[in-house]
């Protein structure tokens, strides 16, 4: 036992240096001097400067933002009845398939996901002439879908290991099941709700391959003006923006989890 | 009298609403899949049977109505012949699936003891150290790739400090090869690994190991014997979480694969985007998700265990 351990913390460490290595050199080398990214030559925060001062980045940060904003409340909502249709509902029509169409886009290649959407796209838009041009709305459509997968298994979890002992006492008093679910279901899930958002909202952020696919002239993503720039080489100024990004997120990351702390122990 | 007429009619009522909400409640989540999740692979497959043609949108129809009311489907089932034709097809599939088992079993390697060892911490440490796994996993993942061209690349940071170091006069071919693919794939999807497992061997029953080291099995005995048997659901879950994305993967390849890299969700990506045939592209895609329904149904039938397992 005590040999295995020590054996396994080992590999613990190594793996976590692992994941956070490329990190911190992604946040270190942002702050170079010199347009080698790899090369150290003083400290210096002018890629910060740059990449404020370039519009391209700017407006494609801005679309990402709202389509990540719209997507993940979408998803929120329709990732949320999804898992409470599973969980709460004992047996209805077509629950095996909701199950296996919720869970597939968790594991679905990018690639099929994209493809598919636009295809389906052109093909609405000659039988009922919508969506009539592509962009913004149909990244958003196609965003909710898979963001809406991820949602439905953190709030499963949850509402799997909630006790339903309070649910079915105020149905039993007489509540209508409609203010159950808002008085007392939603609170209970609520840590679940902001994490399933959250994660929607970094992964419709993060993704290139589907918005690829289905945008139009319009809208450009800034992971689209990204991988546009990265595809030629490293460049300091995406350093700079990957630390922006990280440290954004690990900030909400850690607030969400200390805010929820509490209400755990309740 | 009237009094409880009222109440009857308030419950017949309620019950219809009950019922009607309870459809409305199922429909909207079901429908919404049905139209943007499922319909598109039959559109997919219907388009995998056009014609590529230099039109907008670039593929033949199938039904034709013609002038004296005949309705003709034509189906070409070229599309998938070419598949089997050219070469560079079936190489693709076949070191995509190659690609994404090597580090299936890599991703397992590196995940499994450090799954095992958070399981086995103390609960105020565990939470943090999970927190710590999946944290990385909410930061970019396009950048978290992009991070490794500048580690890997000729001088790039591992470049640099081994020639530092004086370990080697000249750099190491690193970017750009299956290596830094293999690398990058065991990175990103390291946290799909770890998770499973956790959740498997956090229910492992202390009992059965202490009564095996109380028995005189030696530690390697009792986890081939008994944690590695009992947590085989996590390791198939983990698996296939990873081996079914890595199959399509296009932006890893892309960024840190070389000339030699051969990944099929690339194909796909430039028969689309650089040879507009749509066709191909379907049919490509349609193959692939053929090749993944048994990987697709090994993780739900995982998946299922564990879930009745913790119920």
């Amino acid at each position: 036992m005590k040999k295995s351990l020590s054996f396994a913390s080992v590999a613990t460490f190594l793996g976590f240096v692992f994941l956070y290595a490329p990190i911190v050199s992604l946040i270190i080398f942002s702050f170079n001097k010199s347009k080698l990214v790899t090369v150290w030559a003083g400290f210096s925060t002018k890629w910060y400067v740059k990449l404020f001062q370039d519009p391209q980045i700017l407006a494609a940060a801005w679309v990402s933002l709202k389509v990540a904003f719209i997507s993940a409340s979408l998803a929120i909502v329709l990732g949320t009845l999804a898992a409470y249709v599973l969980v709460r509902f004992r047996r209805f029509v077509g629950k095996n398939l909701l199950s296996g169409m919720i869970s597939a886009p968790l594991v679905m290649p990018d690639v099929i996901i994209g493809l598919s959407l636009l295809l389906l796209f052109i093909s609405m838009k000659s039988f009922f002439g919508w969506p009539a041009e592509r962009g913004m709305v149909t990244i958003i459509i196609a965003h909710t879908t898979f963001c809406m997968a991820y949602v439905a298994v953190v709030v499963q979890s949850r509402l799997s290991n909630m006790d339903q002992s309070l649910e079915e006492a105020a149905l039993d008093l007489g509540a209508k099941p409609v203010r159950v679910f808002f008085d007392i279901t939603l609170p209970v899930i609520a840590p679940a709700l902001v994490s399933g958002w959250l994660l929607s909202f970094t992964l419709s952020l993060d993704d290139l391959v589907i918005a690829s696919f289905v945008t139009g002239p319009g809208a450009t993503t800034l992971p689209i003006v990204i991988f546009s720039k990265v595809r030629l080489g490293v460049s300091p100024d995406i350093n700079a923006l990957a630390t922006i990004i990280i440290l954004v997120v690990a900030a909400g990351v850690l607030i969400a989890a200390t805010k929820m702390k509490p209400k755990k122990g309740h | 009298m009237s009094d409880i007429s009222g109440h009857n009619f308030h419950t017949t009522f309620y019950h219809w609403l009950k019922r009607r909400g309870r459809t409305l409640v199922i429909s909207v989540p079901f429908w919404w899949l049905i139209v943007f999740f499922l319909a598109p692979f039959l559109v997919v497959l219907k388009i995998s049977f056009a014609e590529a043609i230099i039109a907008q949108p670039p593929y033949s129809q199938l039904l034709t109505f013609a002038e004296d009311g005949v309705v003709q489907l034509k189906l070409f089932i070229s599309n998938y012949g070419y598949l089997l034709d050219d070469s560079l097809y079936i190489s693709a599939y076949w070191s995509s699936i190659k690609i994404a088992f090597v580090s299936t079993l890599i991703t397992l390697l590196v995940a499994y003891p450090m799954a095992y060892y958070i399981a086995r911490s103390p609960s105020h440490r565990r939470n943090i150290l999970l927190m710590l796994i999946v944290l990385p996993f909410w930061t970019s993942f396009l950048l978290r790739v992009y991070a490794w061209i500048g580690i890997l690349k000729t001088n790039g940071i591992i470049n640099n400090v081994l020639m530092w170091l004086g370990i080697i006069d000249e750099p190491f071919v690193m970017l750009q090869t299956n290596f830094a693919v293999y690398v990058g794939i065991v990175y990103t999807y390291l946290p799909f690994m770890v998770l499973p497992l956790f959740t498997n061997l956090v229910k492992l029953d202390e009992s059965l190991l202490e009564a095996s080291s109380d028995l005189g099995a030696g530690s390697l005995t009792t986890f081939l014997k008994i944690t590695l048997p009992l947590s085989i659901p996590g390791i198939i879950a983990g698996s296939m979480l990873v081996f079914i994305p890595v199959v399509g993967e296009f932006v890893i390849p892309a960024l840190l694969g070389g000339p030699s890299t051969l990944m099929i969700g690339q194909v796909l990506w430039n028969e689309f985007f650089s040879n507009r045939d749509w066709p191909v592209a379907s049919a490509v895609a349609i193959v692939m998700l053929v090749l993944l329904v048994v990987p697709i149904m090994l993780l739900r039938n995982a998946q299922n265990a564990s879930n009745e397992e913790g119920a």
